[in-house]
Formats: structure tokens, C-alpha cells, sequence
């Protein structure tokens, strides 16, 4: 229940954070990205606050010995850069910069009930079980062959 | 045109670091809405047979999907007005959700996991991932406006 508490309120946090910065506004993440028009900076600044408050506890969690609510720390300790992360970041890029929306923004969309936020978020949610399924065949098939 | 608003974007930034704080320190898990999103589809129990909602990661990554659709309901309850404009059509909306999804999810990351979280841990594959969208992403925007816009 303890951990249930947490990612709501992460998510309330998250959410809440994406509305004020402006990155759920599709027109400014594309003002964002167009850096040879009228290119507006703003979200420099999103990603610039998180990572400054984000960085220093990723360092400070790798000495605390468990999390205050969950058995063990969950980070990522793969570094290869291969293929598939080149690939699927690049695809992800494209379709990022014909809209303007990424999942959060997205997902807090969800509640505008605007037409273009249901759409967006049904064909985002095929796209990713279509991903998930093609990684599952290829594991599959990597390991058959080996 | 948007206005140049560093001051809301930095608050708005500070709350995402502190939301993926959070997360970290009290369940131990990256905020990465692309991986707790789409994992929410995966049928089936835990390998000991109990249910993964209740015992497994199912039950946060619902309840934190939940607080990020409930937030602007609460900010605009509060007065916050939350603007929204789409420069595409539906059909252009539809390809650019699919490709979205399906990079994030086969890339293993979006703006979330590899862009905050991914570079607050210094890890260089995720830097390798935001420079790809941020570069396709702005690539796509300058043929958008400059060039079929143009």
C-alpha cells in the first residue's frame, strides 16, 4: 500500500510539473524544438530543474542500503549503446516533433478530453504493445539461434 | 509564437525532479513513463503465482499513471489555466502517437526515463538517446515549418 501511495503521489507531482513548465502544450514543445524559427527555450529549463534536483539523490541512493518503501533499488546498470536504442529514440524523435507530445504529456492530456489527446494516446498505446511485441519475437528468436 | 516563461518551466522542472525523487527513494524505481505506462498492458501473474498487482510493481505503476492524468484536473480546480494547441490534424496526430509509442517503448526510454533520469545517473546511454529525439525531433520540426511549411 506504502508503495502504491508513492506513485501516486509521484505521479501527481510529475504531472502537476509537466502542466506548469508548459511541456503540455504541444505548440511550445515544437517552439521548443524549432531552433532555427521562432525557437522558444522554455524547456531547456524543464529538463535543466530536473536534473538538478534528480542528480545529486541518484548519487546519494546508491549508499542508502534499500528504499524507504520497496525491497531494492531498480536502476539500470546496461550501458550499450546499440541498434534498437538508436532506432526506436530516433523513431520517437520523429513523431515527437510532428506533434509536440511525448507519454507524460500525453497521459496528462488524457483528462483535457480533447478529440486530439484520445487519438494521440490510443495510437501512442499500440504503438507501444506493437514495440514490446517485436522486442518479445526477437528475444525469441536470439534465443533459439544461440 | 509561445512566450519565453523560464521562470514556470524551471518550477515545473523542479516538481518532475522531485516527483522522480520520489519515486527513487521511497519504491526504488525510475520515473520513466514510457516503461510504467505500456508495462500496465502485461497480463499474467508473478512467477510465484501471486498477483502481480497486489505483490508485484503493477499496483504503483497504476496509481502513478492515475496521479499524472488526475494533476491538471486539480491545478485547473485550483484556477490554473492549461493551454492546449494542436498544429497537425487527426490523421497526422494518429502516425505521430504510434511512433511515439512504439520508439519509446523499443528504445527503452522517452524524455522521462533517458532525458531526466537517464542524465541525472550520468549514464551515456541515455545520452546517446536524448541527443537522437532531441536531433530528429528538431530535424522534423525545421522540414515541418521550413521547408513543406516554408
Amino acid at each position: 500500500m506504502q508503495r502504491i501511495i508513492a506513485g501516486f503521489l509521484a505521479g501527481l507531482t510529475f504531472g502537476a510539473g509537466l502542466v506548469v513548465a508548459g511541456m503540455s502544450n504541444p505548440l511550445k514543445v515544437q517552439n521548443f524544438l524549432d531552433v532555427f524559427g521562432n525557437w522558444d527555450p522554455s524547456l531547456a529549463f524543464v529538463m535543466g530543474g530536473a536534473i538538478l534536483v534528480a542528480a545529486p539523490f541518484f548519487r546519494l541512493a546508491r549508499f542508502l542500503p534499500r528504499p524507504f518503501v520497496a525491497d531494492d533499488f531498480r536502476v539500470p546498470t546496461f550501458q550499450q549503446i546499440d541498434k534498437r536504442l538508436i532506432f526506436g529514440s530516433a523513431t520517437f524523435g520523429a513523431g515527437w516533433g510532428l506533434i509536440g507530445l511525448c507519454p507524460g504529456p500525453a497521459l496528462v492530456s488524457v483528462s483535457l478530453l480533447s478529440p486530439q489527446a484520445i487519438v494521440f494516446v490510443l495510437c501512442m498505446t499500440a504503438g507501444m504493445l506493437f514495440a514490446r511485441l517485436v522486442a518479445s519475437l526477437s528475444m525469441r528468436r536470439a534465443l533459439k539461434e544461440a | 509564437m509561445t512566450e519565453f516563461t523560464p521562470y514556470a518551466s524551471l518550477a515545473g522542472g523542479v516538481l518532475i525532479g522531485l516527483s522522480t525523487v520520489i519515486l527513487l527513494l521511497a519504491n526504488g524505481r525510475i520515473a520513466g513513463i514510457s516503461g510504467i505506462y505500456s508495462r500496465l498492458f502485461e497480463t499474467g501473474p508473478l512467477a510465484n503465482g501471486k498477483s502481480a498487482w497486489v505483490h508485484g510493481e503493477k499496483g504503483w505503476q497504476l496509481s502513478f499513471v492515475v496521479g499524472i492524468v488526475l494533476a491538471p484536473l486539480l491545478l485547473m480546480a485550483g484556477g490554473f489555466e492549461i493551454e492546449q494547441v494542436f498544429t497537425g490534424d487527426l490523421t497526422l496526430i494518429a502516425i505521430a502517437g504510434a511512433l511515439v509509442g512504439f520508439g519509446s517503448v523499443f528504445g527503452s526510454g522517452c524524455t522521462s526515463g533517458h532525458g531526466v533520469c537517464g542524465l541525472s545517473r550520468l549514464s551515456v546511454r541515455s545520452l546517446a538517446a536524448t541527443v537522437t529525439f532531441m536531433s530528429v525531433g528538431i530535424a522534423v520540426v525545421f522540414v515541418l515549418r521550413h521547408v513543406v511549411g516554408g
